[in-house]
């Protein structure tokens, strides 16, 4: 039987290392990243290639409102976590709750535009390249919205049944993260979407 | 494993032409300056190939380990590293990647960027899921699968512009004795030019998967002499033959779903899915160069393409041996 | 009180026997590292018999010109299933399931940093091949013969549209990779974990194997690599099903889009399958000529180099497609450059045998295989870099042979290496030396049958994905040669797995540390207990092993 290699560990030399799960978020980040660049890439490409059909400056309203909204909730989310990290059960709910509504409005948001481009534009993902671009873009967003939105309120419910505890204080850090990092997509989006393309 | 007997009977002989298609055996401009910088290349690389490898092998005898050895059981001295040596490993290899990087670009500059002579011929080129289409744009021709281009005397250069674009999947015109192969896509546009040294057959093939038949759409490129090239042209912008022989063929023809496919100049035929059949029987081969054209073949092609070529899109026509007989004859007249 | 001499007990000492049905559930559900690494790499070979045979089939065809062995149907489906299993199925986890077992027991950790993960990243993955492999038995699309797509592991855009691609086939070929990339993804997310935030103490970034680095390194280059590939085929999803136009030619979509695409992943997914392959020589070529590795901190320069080069050649692969002059110039130096740090690999593996005690065990053979069949495959790699001389290749059986020595030549042999190196280690045998040298020598007598003379008809303009070839081209000769090589590899490759099974029951007892390596898993028994560590160790060098054998002259005065 062979022992593993021990030598004494010197004495003052704290071994820390980074976060197992801040460095698994950033990861899956950069990967989720990657797909954006590329659903962002063909909607530049395409830019005024569509051969008939509406076109972004015809049919797009800028939605200031809710992404405002989206934005703000990146503030709530982190006063979530340092009401966490402080201990105070009841704030951290408020500012969950606060951050899952935002995030609601947001996407009730980009439903009720979906219907009316669908409804009254007559743009379809089917229509051109525009609307084939738009749709595919904004709803992959939409869908990390609505996966953080679920874990969002995971979160909540637990703050609220009192099983979130200063002790996943960390954890809530990496949900947090996801969140920002979806906010951060959308300024991105909003800008080559709504500014650049129109 | 090897008792399934080759293909006999029908595909017996190909038309004389040099069946070589060996990028080494150039025989124009394009291929001839790809040639030249293959050569460059495979000396530098084999060049390394033989330092780094007899280093290798070198080591490997110098320094395998003998049991009978005096320090047999004592490990070699450890050497972690060199700055030097690593530097001058790294060094090295980048002066012969700009060398190597500066004679490419030569070329490519050299061949995509060439000027066109006034005298250039224009085809335009048309990649169909599984033959090809060639059209003449300045001389109203329109034929199919085998090209027919002026010879490029290199004094007095004539070379022919090939203008490409798909209309279905991707395919890449081939014909590695005369140039590198460039991609024919829809919804886009390549061009590249050609300019056989002298009088022949060139032979290629599609080389883009495009399809179950991507392996037999083949290329014949003819370079003619100059009078060779005058008769074939003059030849090609007449209408269909009208040989009153055959009009019960014709009228087959005519009837059935040919049309829809097929053109025949100066008839109701004027479908584009299918190869233009005006001048079929000037020709030497069918089925974009995979089949010889006899009566017999074109016979048995009409009658069932897929046993030629299965999975072509040419359905069968189901014809009787009657209307076979006569659309077959018809054909043959349209020299 | 009397005591009774001890009494020595002749019946050999057995645990009792479980049930078959635990030892399953056991590992259907396991979460540890080391069994999920076994199971990715027992999948893997099961994988890599089905599609070598599919490649066996169509070396038959193409044996002989104007073939009907198989009809083109069948063949084009072939080469998609072969191409898409081997790199999805055969590559990807093989090498997952060398770093999943080795990397915690390298670094001194009791796991991978999440361990539900890796086990959903194993399954959903293993779910991806079996989808892939039920497309054989789904319903016939128009071209009959089960639904197995034959597109091209490629499927290049618009052959994979509804139009031309009907019935399910391209969608068994989306979806099973699908599936495959977010396992990828998530191993990868492990790995790069792992290595950041599990080292046991002591083991600084710079004292780190460099297996781990290079791990590392190729999990960072999946999270850039394997999501294009998963936004190129969400695309495609869309538009076959949705009606979408991302790839539609008819209505102004770009069939070239789908080519940038799915080269920004495929040119770095081959950088992906082979910088696992340099780990295992960073492991091995030391230990086999008994000396450290040469140039430690060059080498992980050189691996990062690599990495990020890598990301910026993807166009290589579509010289021929009527890119402008200064596009396929920019591709051409990108690409050139790569050959930089790679050389400097090769030549660090060089220093370390220079004035080494070569041992020639199976394992170093293969992996000086691996050393000149690389070279050969990195050189003609250069040749195809020169975008005129691609314009001729391109397409064509020699870049085929190009490819294949370097994923068979180089990789699949450093594979090769990696077991004979790690399977005492997982199994607590040795396995077979007399059989590993003749799976050695018939490999390599069949590998260069079939590959090195497949370089000449591509030189002789034979293109690629043909299910047959015209008489007269002269292509025959070298086309037998190739396919007699074939079943070389298949002998020798049936060789190793029958080894792999006697030498588990018959195999000589490995020990700990049969090799007299120097990295902390051979600091373990063999095979380690399930805890790894009884007690995480603290390194203070790369080789915390050589320190202890070496008392008098450790690593740590040098580094």
């Amino acid at each position: 039987m062979s022992e593993a290699a021990v030598i004494p560990q010197s004495q003052n030399a704290a071994w820390v290392l980074p976060s197992r799960g801040i460095v698994g978020m950033a990861c899956l980040i950069v990967a989720e990243a990657a797909i954006f660049i590329i659903f962002i890439v063909a909607y530049l490409y395409y830019l005024g290639k569509s051969v008939t059909g509406p076109t972004p400056h015809d049919v797009l309203e800028i939605p200031i409102f809710t992404s405002i909204c989206l934005f703000s909730s990146s503030a709530t989310v982190h006063a979530a976590v340092s009401a966490l990290h402080q201990g105070k059960r009841a704030t951290t709910s408020l500012w969950l709750a606060a951050t899952v509504l935002l995030g609601g409005i947001f996407l009730a948001g980009t439903a009720h535009e979906w219907y009316q481009l669908i409804v009254h534009d007559h743009l379809t993902i089917q229509t051109n390249l525009f609307g084939t671009t738009f749709y595919s873009l904004v709803g992959l967003h939409a869908t990390h919205v609505v996966v953080g939105l679920i874990m969002l309120s995971l979160a909540l419910v637990f703050s609220l049944t009192g099983s979130l505890t200063p002790r996943h204080t960390g954890k809530l850090e990496v949900l947090s993260l996801y969140w920002h990092f979806v906010d951060a997509v959308w300024v991105v989006v909003f800008t080559v979407v709504y500014i650049l393309g129109r | 494993m090897l008792a399934y007997p080759i293909w006999s009977g029908l595909a017996v002989q190909v038309p004389s032409g040099t069946g070589s298609t060996s990028i080494f055996d150039p025989a124009g401009t394009p291929a001839h300056s790809i040639f030249s910088l293959s050569l460059l290349v495979l000396s530098i690389t084999g060049a390394i190939f033989l330092v780094v490898g007899g280093l290798l092998t070198y080591v490997l005898l110098r320094y395998r380990h003998r049991a009978s050895d005096a320090n047999a059981m004592q490990e070699p001295p450890q050497i972690y590293g060199s700055n030097q040596i690593e530097l001058s490993w790294t060094v090295i290899p980048i002066l012969i990647v700009v060398m190597l990087f500066l004679a490419t670009a030569r070329i490519i500059l050299a061949t995509q960027n060439a000027p066109k002579p006034a005298s250039a011929l224009d085809v335009t080129v048309i990649g169909h899921q599984f033959w090809w289409e060639f059209r003449y744009p300045r001389l109203g021709i329109v034929t199919a699968n085998e090209l027919h281009i002026p010879v490029s005397d290199p004094k007095n250069p004539t070379p022919t512009y090939l203008t490409m674009s798909s209309a279905d999947t991707n395919h890449s015109f081939w014909i590695p004795r005369l140039a590198g192969k460039m991609d024919v896509i829809p919804n886009r546009v390549n061009t590249m030019w050609i300019d056989p040294e002298s009088p022949g057959l060139y032979l290629g093939q599609c080389a883009q998967y495009c399809g179950t038949q991507h392996a037999l759409m083949l290329l014949r490129v003819y370079a003619d002499t100059p009078a060779q090239f005058a008769a074939w042209i003059a030849h090609q912008q007449q209408s269909a033959a009208n040989d009153p022989g055959v009009a019960e063929g014709r009228s087959v023809f005519q009837h059935t779903a040919c049309i829809s496919c097929h053109t025949v100049a100066g008839t109701v035929a004027s479908g584009r899915f299918g190869p233009d059949l005006t001048h079929l029987a000037s020709r030497d081969t069918i089925a974009s160069g995979s089949v010889p054209l006899t009566p017999a073949n074109l016979r048995a092609f009409v009658d069932n393409p897929a046993q030629f070529k299965p999975g072509c899109l040419m359905p069968a026509m189901h014809l009787n041996d009657h209307d076979l007989d006569a659309v077959t004859a018809y054909l043959m007249t349209l020299k | 009180m009397a005591t009774q001499a001890p009494v020595s007990v002749t019946v050999a000492q057995t645990a009792p026997r479980r049930l078959v049905l635990d030892v399953l559930h056991d590992w259907v559900t396991t979460v540890d590292h080391k069994k999920i690494g076994l199971m990715y790499i027992g999948y893997a070979l099961i994988f890599l018999v089905i599609a070598g045979f599919e490649a066996l089939l169509m070396r038959i065809q193409l044996a002989i010109p104007n073939n009907h062995f198989v009809s083109p149907q069948i063949f084009n489906q072939l080469f998609t299933m072969h191409g898409t299993t081997m790199v999805f199925f055969v590559g990807m986890p093989i090498l997952f399931g060398f770093g999943n077992y080795l990397i915690p027991l390298m670094i001194g950790a009791r796991d991978m940093a999440f361990p539900r993960l890796n086990a959903f990243s194993f399954w959903i993955s293993a779910f991806g091949g079996l989808l892939l492999y039920f497309s054989y038995f789904g319903a016939s699309g128009l071209y009959g013969a089960g639904s197995a797509p034959d597109v091209g592991w490629w499927a290049y855009a618009p052959l994979t549209a509804r139009v031309f691609s009907p019935g399910h086939s391209s969608d068994y070929w989306t979806l099973s990779i699908l599936l495959g990339g977010v396992g990828t993804i998530g191993t990868s997310l492990n790995i790069v974990a792992t290595a950041i935030s599990m080292r046991c103490p002591g083991m600084t970034l710079n004292r780190m194997p460099l297996l781990v680095w290079l791990y590392t390194v190729m999990s960072c280059l999946v999270f850039v690599t394997i999501s294009p590939l998963t936004a190129a085929q969400i695309m495609l999803m869309l538009d076959r099903y949705l009606g979408s136009h991302f790839f539609d030619t008819q209505a102004g979509g770009s069939a070239v889009l789908w080519m940038h695409f799915f080269w920004i992943f495929g040119h770095p997914e081959v950088y992906v399958l082979v910088l696992p392959a340099f780990a295992f020589a960073n492991e091995i070529i030391p230990v086999f000529s008994r000396k450290a590795i040469f140039g430690y901190p060059a080498m992980v320069a050189a691996s990062v180099g690599i990495g990020f080069i890598s990301l910026s050649v993807w166009a290589h692969h579509m010289f021929t497609i009527g890119m402008t002059a200064g596009a396929n110039t920019f591709f051409v130096l990108a690409t050139m450059a790569i050959s930089v740090p790679t050389g400097i690999k090769i030549f660090n593996w060089l220093a370390t045998l220079w004035g080494g005690k070569i041992h020639f065990t199976a394992s170093m053979m293969f992996a000086i295989g691996f050393l000149f069949q690389f070279l050969i495959a990195g050189l003609t790699g250069i040749m195809l870099s020169v975008a005129p001389f691609d314009w001729q290749l391109s397409g064509s059986y020699f870049v085929v042979a190009h490819f294949h020595y370097v994923l068979v030549g180089a990789i699949l042999f450093m594979i090769f290496s990696a077991f004979y190196y790690w399977y005492p280690k997982m199994s607590g045998r040795m396995l077979s030396e007399k059989m590993g040298k003749w799976h050695f020598w018939l490999f390599l007598i069949g590998f260069h049958l079939t590959f090195d003379f497949m370089h000449i008809p591509g030189l002789e303009g034979m293109p690629r994905r043909i299910y047959t070839y015209e008489a007269d081209r002269g292509w025959m000769m070298w086309n037998m040669i190739v396919s007699s090589g074939a079943i070389f590899q298949a002998i020798a490759t049936l060789l190793f797995v029958y080894n792999m099974i006697w030498s588990y029951f018959k195999g000589p007892e490995a020990g700990p540390d049969p090799w007299d390596a120097w990295t902390l898993e051979w600091s373990t028994t063999s095979p380690p207990p399930v805890y790894n560590f009884a007690v995480t160790p603290t390194v203070e060098s790369r080789r915390p092993l050589w320190d202890l054998k070496h008392p008098d002259d450790p690593d740590s005065h040098y580094e």
